[in-house]
């Protein structure tokens, strides 16, 4: 800005107090090394940087450092219609679209009040669960890639392209589908869609056990991660740590049991918990909810209920085209909903829905008009991070890249 | 949820601690919100913590403007045995945006409170660690603030380079 007083460079960087990091060093003391991790490094998942504190090869101390791709997606929501706000929310955590859109349209659909049809609810069950496999395949190729298992990040990809050759199907687009809307979804699934999704769950949990056959036997692998970053469930439920790091803990809240959303109540599945809470139990986790997602996919497909697949109500869902060439009323609609989008009354909503990494909150504020006055998503990446500190304390610092990969953090989520 | 009539005994509860705390409850969608004075939020915190609500889920800022007082800091608290929400929410005006910190008795605050004055310069009195999270820590005003305007910021190409002069400095 023009009226920011230029401040040299090298003065600004003695402006920042690093009293707090620094370690004055005393005798009989062991000497402290300070390092700096990233925000570029290959093994954390984005641009995160760490102020590693290290005793010989131990971690002792650790700041994490955030921000580096913030892009204001908060703000730039309050400048769009309702409807608009969805693709830019789908880009926060950006292995998670289908989750942060479906807190978004949930936050939306309460304070309007407006029912959402069963089929589109078994739609979007599908399409979440697909996407939970999906990052969770993320994840385990990139974490076995920084404990040096490169075949499983192929092995993973593999499967991983398959789940977005199915979004590509249901809406056009491999990533950031926009799919889900306020209301429903985009549009019905198209022919052989079910097909593909049947056969796809038939394959996958064969291929899970070839990916775990590959790792949980794996001396190193075992080794590397038995034992390491151990968090108990009180200093996680402190932190605010939720999802499979809370669930490897050995408390097994997971909100689409507890709260039931979206038709979850409907489905038979169970939740895998783990004992200790060290990394063996975080990647246990994952791989295991990663089958009983399959068993959920199977379900919706199976039962799933005919009917419309969006709101008939033409005030917040799109007329279908056909009609806007024989219906007066239906092209009203059309244009309202284009031009200004669907007007939400005034109140204040929390939504939350149980993703990949724990509990997306959507928090909208409506204030009666086109565009939401304040939105702001409760990503699990911000919020586990700070737990960190206490899995990678009095580790090698090997093992904290290691609880990095099993933390499974995505930077978009924590920056937006 | 705590039904209305469940989130008026908890309301009342409170009162009986302090008369002036609890400015007013809502009760919107199946949801319940107490609203209470900055000052009274810790305590409003320990209390419900005692009635079961464990977890904070969320903290996160807004601005009611052009309302006054403008900025508003709310609370999401979760009972995990009996599937609970309710929120705590505050308001406080811009001239004097100060709220006592949660975040000794519940860390998972830290960066939250953090991201709060970072977007929109609320003060935690008590904060150990109050600094800028996203934006640089060089950055002056607080841009989810409703006043601030969208794409103010100059962004720097090669050839924009000799319009914004010494920007290298």
């Amino acid at each position: 800005m023009a009226t920011t007083p230029r401040v040299g460079y090298r003065e600004l960087e003695d402006s920042i107090d690093l009293s707090h990091i620094e370690h004055p060093h005393e005798e009989g003391e062991a000497e402290l090394l300070t390092l700096n991790m990233g925000p570029h490094h290959p093994a954390t998942h984005g641009v995160l940087r760490l102020l590693v504190t290290l005793e010989g090869e131990v971690v002792r101390d650790l700041v994490p450092m955030i921000g580096y791709v913030h892009t204001g997606i908060e703000k730039t929501a309050e400048d769009k219609a309702y409807w608009k706000v969805i693709p830019v929310v789908e880009r926060m955590d950006y292995l998670a679209y289908y989750f942060n859109a479906m807190a978004f349209c949930g936050a939306v659909e309460t304070l309007l009040d407006l029912e959402v049809p069963p089929r589109a609810q078994y739609l979007r069950v599908i399409h979440l669960e697909l996407n939970r496999i999906m990052s969770h395949l993320v994840w385990l190729g990139t974490g076995a890639l920084d404990l040096g298992a490169i075949s499983v990040w192929w092995y993973a990809f593999r499967d991983r392209e398959e789940i977005l050759d199915i979004f590509e199907m249901s809406s056009g687009q491999r990533m950031h589908t926009r799919y889900i809307q306020v209301g429903g979804v985009f549009n019905d699934i198209p022919v052989g869609f079910v097909e593909k999704v049947k056969a796809f769950c038939a394959a996958f949990p064969a291929r899970v056990d070839q990916i775990l056959d590959l790792l949980s036997k794996n001396e190193i692998v075992v080794q590397r991660l038995r034992n390491v970053g151990v968090v108990d469930e009180e200093r996680l439920l402190e932190y605010g740590v939720t999802g499979p790091l809370l669930r490897a803990a050995g408390n097994p809240w997971d909100l689409r049991k507890a709260a039931p959303y979206s038709s979850y109540d409907h489905f038979d599945f169970k939740i895998p918990v783990g004992t200790i809470g060290d990394n063996w139990d975080r990647f246990a986790v994952r791989a295991q909810e990663m089958k009983e997602s399959v068993r959920i996919i199977e379900q919706a497909i199976e039962g799933l209920p005919e009917g419309p697949y969006i709101t008939p109500d033409r005030k917040y869902a799109l007329p279908p085209r056909h009609e806007l060439a024989t219906s007066m009323e239906a092209l009203i609609h059309h244009f309202k909903l284009v031009t200004e989008g669907f007007r939400v009354p005034p109140g204040e909503a929390y939504y939350p829905v149980e993703g990949p990494r724990g509990e997306y909150g959507c928090f909208v504020r409506a204030d009666g008009s086109s565009k939401p006055a304040r939105v702001h998503m409760r990503d699990p990446s911000f919020v586990n991070l700070q737990a960190f500190r206490d899995m990678a304390k009095d580790h090698y610092i090997a093992d904290l890249i290691a609880t990095l990969a099993m933390l499974d953090p995505v930077l978009g989520g924590i920056d937006r | 949820m705590p039904d209305a009539t469940g989130l008026e005994l908890l309301a009342q509860e409170l009162r009986e601690q302090d008369d002036g705390g609890v400015l007013a409850t809502t009760f919107f969608r199946d949801k319940a919100a107490i609203h209470v004075a900055p000052a009274f939020v810790p305590a409003t915190l320990a209390h419900l913590r005692g009635k079961g609500f464990r977890f904070l889920a969320s903290v996160h800022g807004l601005d009611y403007f052009p309302e006054e007082p403008r900025l508003g800091v709310q609370y999401e608290l979760l009972d995990m045995s009996a599937v609970d929400r309710i929120t705590v929410t505050t308001r406080v005006s811009t001239e004097a945006p100060h709220v006592p910190t949660v975040c000794v008795d519940w860390p998972t605050a830290n960066h939250q409170e953090r991201e709060v004055w970072d977007m929109f310069g609320v003060v935690f009195d008590g904060h150990p660690d109050l600094r800028r999270i996203l934006m640089p820590e060089d950055y002056e005003g607080f841009p989810q603030r409703r006043d601030f305007p969208i794409g103010g910021e100059p962004i720097l190409f090669t050839h924009n380079e000799p319009r914004l002069p010494g920007w290298w400095q």
